[in-house]
Parts: structure tokens; sequence; C-alpha cells
């Protein structure tokens, strides 16, 4: 199975078959404003923090749900994450972050 | 004199008392069970109490027949755990110390978590099933329900047994034709979850089979609050969901005493950080934990807290024998699937393997078939009442394997998603 590549930010990046990053070293700055350009969003600060708080979780390792970080101190509750990254915030952030998506595990 | 301190005696601490009690020279080690109720609950029972299927008597015994002889058993609530000083406070105050410590005192739905779930609709027009009193209260309203439209939540992704929504969802639909009133219901499941089950070859076949019985399947709905004056559901994004019945699975938390004694894990439901493989708690040597209190990523299910009872009774064995712990939780779940009309689907699967289909326990023989509805699949799951009694809460072997095995189901490149009817 070949990898589909997409040219993001005039860099060549290897992504899976719903979009999301394969390897999040390719991820920059740059290329999270370019998906959230076709996500529709405008980066603020505060989407900031929670892209950098999802990172540094993913690369510890840890499971990500959208009340873990409604529980976080990187927003003020579930309702905040939503506004920021409207209709799958979880889903949305994770694909901007560069991370896969995260499963359940249930 | 050592002590093994046991907090819980439901499936797992029944489980691990009698495991631990048989394995331990009394001699050496004494040990206690604590529990704030002594009535034990055959918990996958519940399912059946609200159509009817099974009376509420037949899930309920007393905790202390199924424990062993040379165990001391208190009954009363924890009021918090002090680890550095190997230290567990009771409710009324008293004070027990020990040298090894078991947490399985599980995770109870909590219907408080959610504005406006525990109010004046509480069980007049929304109801849980998780719960004695749930199932019961449910079977009355059940029974003069005129029809409508029933909407059944789940408030958050991790619960205890995430098949039953399910199969409630399935009943449901066999309960209201049987009475000839299935064109007076309209049944709607809405989910956090992003289908119908999580994995995905098995949650494509439950779609299709959600689908096939006119079941509505709204994923990704996150519920923020139950709006009691419109009888609607309210998600954090604004979606809308209103309903004449509500049947919820509220959030499932695990006992206040984690929160107390500032255990629980980020999420915030009292969850105990605990190694995926070795089954210890990720912060204590000398805290094990098992069953549904646990993070640990797999199904909060009974299945899965027998296969944690066989791996953590080698892993205690090494530990208090100062040997390096080498045997290695997998992740192995096994749930049958009630689907209604007298037939039921099987899945088995763990960390790394999700549910495919197959046979199982035998690889060909089966008897049971894994993802496919069967009336078999059924009868087993009416078995496994006795099995649970008779053999698992005292800890003998059954003839599942603990840890999951590919033999016998179709690899996952392989499987075609569709739950096929026998």
């Amino acid at each position: 199975m070949t990898m589909p590549q997409v040219g993001i930010a005039g860099e060549t990046i290897d992504v899976n078959e719903e979009g999301y990053l394969t390897d999040p070293e390719q991820w920059t700055p740059d290329v999270a404003r370019e998906i959230a350009q076709v996500e529709g969003l405008e980066l603020t600060d505060k989407h900031w923090e929670v892209l950098e708080y999802l990172r540094e979780q993913y690369a510890e390792g840890a499971k990500l749900t959208i009340r873990r970080i409604g529980k976080s101190d990187v927003v003020d509750s579930v309702k905040e994450f939503y506004d920021l990254f409207p209709d799958g915030p979880l889903k949305k952030a994770s694909k901007i972050a560069g991370i896969p998506k995260p499963a359940s595990c249930v | 004199m050592n002590h093994l301190l046991i907090l819980g005696a439901g499936t797992a601490g029944t489980m691990m008392a009698n495991k631990m009690r048989a394995k331990l020279d009394e001699t050496e080690w004494e040990m206690t069970v604590v529990d704030k109720e002594k009535t034990h609950y055959y918990q996958p029972g519940f399912l059946f109490i609200p159509f009817g299927l099974y009376d509420p008597e037949r899930v309920t015994r007393p905790k202390a027949d199924y424990l062993p002889d040379g165990v001391r058993t208190i009954w009363g609530e924890v009021e918090e755990v002090t680890p550095e000083e190997r230290a567990v406070r009771l409710a009324d105050g008293r004070e027990l110390s020990y040298d090894l410590l078991i947490i399985a005192t599980g995770v109870s739905p909590d219907p408080k978590e959610t504005p406006g779930l525990h109010g004046a609709l509480w069980y007049e027009d929304a109801f849980d099933f998780y719960t004695y009193e749930g199932a019961t209260r449910l079977a009355d309203k059940l029974d003069t329900w005129e029809g409508g439209r029933l909407v059944i939540n789940l408030v958050e992704p991790t619960i205890k047994c995430p098949v039953a929504p399910l199969e409630f969802a399935f009943l449901a639909d066999s309960y209201f034709t049987e009475k000839g009133m299935r064109d007076e219901v309209e049944i709607v499941f809405t989910t956090p979850l992003s289908g119908a089950f999580t994995k995905p070859v098995a949650s494509k076949a439950l779609s299709a089979l959600m689908e096939k019985k006119g079941i509505e399947v709204v994923p990704d709905f996150y519920l923020m609050e139950v709006d009691e004056e419109e009888k609607t559901l309210r998600t954090y994004d604004g979606k809308e969901e209103p309903f004449d019945l509500l049947v919820s699975i509220p959030a499932n938390k695990g006992a206040e005493y984690v929160d107390t004694s500032d255990m629980g894990d980020v999420e915030d439901l009292n969850f105990i950080p605990t190694d995926n493989h070795t089954l210890q708690a990720r912060d204590y040597d000398d805290i094990f934990v098992v069953g549904d209190t646990t993070n640990v990523p797999t199904s909060k299910a009974g299945s899965v807290a027998h296969f944690e009872a066989d791996i953590l009774e080698e892993n205690l064995l090494s530990y208090i024998n100062g040997e390096p712990m080498t045997a290695s939780f997998d992740g192995h779940a096994n749930c049958f699937i009630e689907t209604g009309f007298g037939k039921a689907t099987l899945i088995d699967f763990n960390y790394d393997t999700q549910p495919l289909p197959g046979k199982f326990p035998i690889p060909g023989l089966g008897p049971m078939s894994l993802l496919k509805e069967t009336r078999l699949n059924h009868f087993g799951k009416l078995a496994f009442e006795w099995v649970y009694w008779h053999m698992l809460l005292p800890g003998r072997p059954l003839p599942v394997p603990s840890h999951m095995s590919m033999a016998g189901k179709v690899p996952e490149d392989e499987a075609e998603p569709k739950l096929a009817a026998a």
C-alpha cells in the first residue's frame, strides 16, 4: 500500500486516507496553519496552546479524550474546547496538531 | 504476619480473595476484604430486567456466600487511602493497615455529573439500567409506556460493559415488536463515539445491524446537559435530541475515596493509573488495581476482570516472593452481545487486535461464532450466569485462555464487516 502524500506549506507530508499526518516529526507550525485553513479555522494563541498540549500528551503516550482536554488547565472546560474546534474538537485538533486520530480503546 | 487487604468484593475483588486465599499460607498472610454493600449483583442480568426477561430477585445473592473462609470481611465504606503510611480509613473511623493492597472498588453510574439529568425527570421519564434500582424502575415504566421517542444516550465514552447500550437498543426493538407496538416507538441511539461501537470492524457490523432494525445512530453526540423543561438532550456543540423516554448511561465514576486520596487520573472520573501489563498501580509498588477501577485501555467488563485476575494472581505471587513480575495482561475482553429475538453475537479482542469474525473458543469448531448472530451465542450468554456464580467468582479455571488468541479468527485485512444472520 502506498502512503498518500500531500504538499503542505511547501513540504511533502505523509498523511493517511483521512488526512492525518502519519509522522508527527513532519509537523511544523506552517503545516498546522495550512490544515487549519482547510478546516476553516484561524489559529489564535489559545488554539496554539491546545495544539502544543496535544503534541506533548501524545509524545508521552497519553490516552487522549475530549474530557481529558476539558479537565486540563489548557482550556477552562469541554465547552471551550468545542468553541475553539467546532464539530469533533479532538479529531480536528489532532489533525491540525499533526498527531494520529485518537482511537477509542474500549 | 503479613496483611493483604482487598478493597471491594464485587466480581474482581471476590475472584482475587478466592484466588489469593488458596495460594497464600494462612500462617504467613492474613486477608481482609472491605465492601460497603452486602449484596452481590449479577450485573449482566440488569440488561434483562427492564424487558421482564429476568425477575429482579434473580440477580442478587449475599456477597458473604462467595467469599472464602480464612478471610476477614468488613462491611464499611472506604473514606481514604494513605499509600505513604500503608493505611486505609473507613467512614466509620476504623483504621486498617496493609502490607499489600488490591483495589477493586469498580465504577458506578453518576447521573449527578450531568446538569439536568438527576432532576425532576429522573425515574419519571429518564432512567439508567446499570443499577438494580434503575433496571427495576425502568421495567415498571416500559410495562405501561404507550410509545414515543425512546432516546438511548451514553454520557461518556468510557463506561462499563460498552456493549450493553447496544444490547438494550436491540432488545427494545425486539420487546416493542413482540408487544405489537414497534410502530409507535422511535428508537434513537446517541453516543459520543464515532459510531455504534469503537473498533472499526465490529462498529461497521453493529451499525449495519442497527440500521436493519430501524434504530437511528447519532454519533459524535457529546452531552452537555438535559433540558428538563423541553425534555431535550443538548450537546456542547449545540446539537439537540428531544425525547419522550430517556435511557441514560450516566458518566461512570470510580469510588469517591479515590478522589479524596488523590489517586485518580487526569480525567477526574476516579480511575486509577495502572500499568497496562502488570496491573501494579503506576505510583505505588505495593498497590495493585483490578477490574473497572483501572485506567487500562480496554473495556470495563467482567470478562476483563476475570482475565486480569489470572494475571494478577501470578504477579502478586512473584511480587511477594521478590521475583520479577512476568505475567502480562494483554487487554483481553470477551463479550456476548444480545441482538434480540433470541439471538446474540460475540466479540473477543485485546489491546492490539480488534474484534474479528471467526469461531470461539475452539478454532474452526466454536461452538460460538464471533461477530455473527446465532441462537447458540444467545444460549451461551444465558449459560454464563451459572458459570459466573459457580466457576468465575470462586476463581476456578474456565475453558477460555487469559490471553487472546488469533486461532480461529479471520485476519483483519480479510474481515468483511457484515454481521451475517445465521
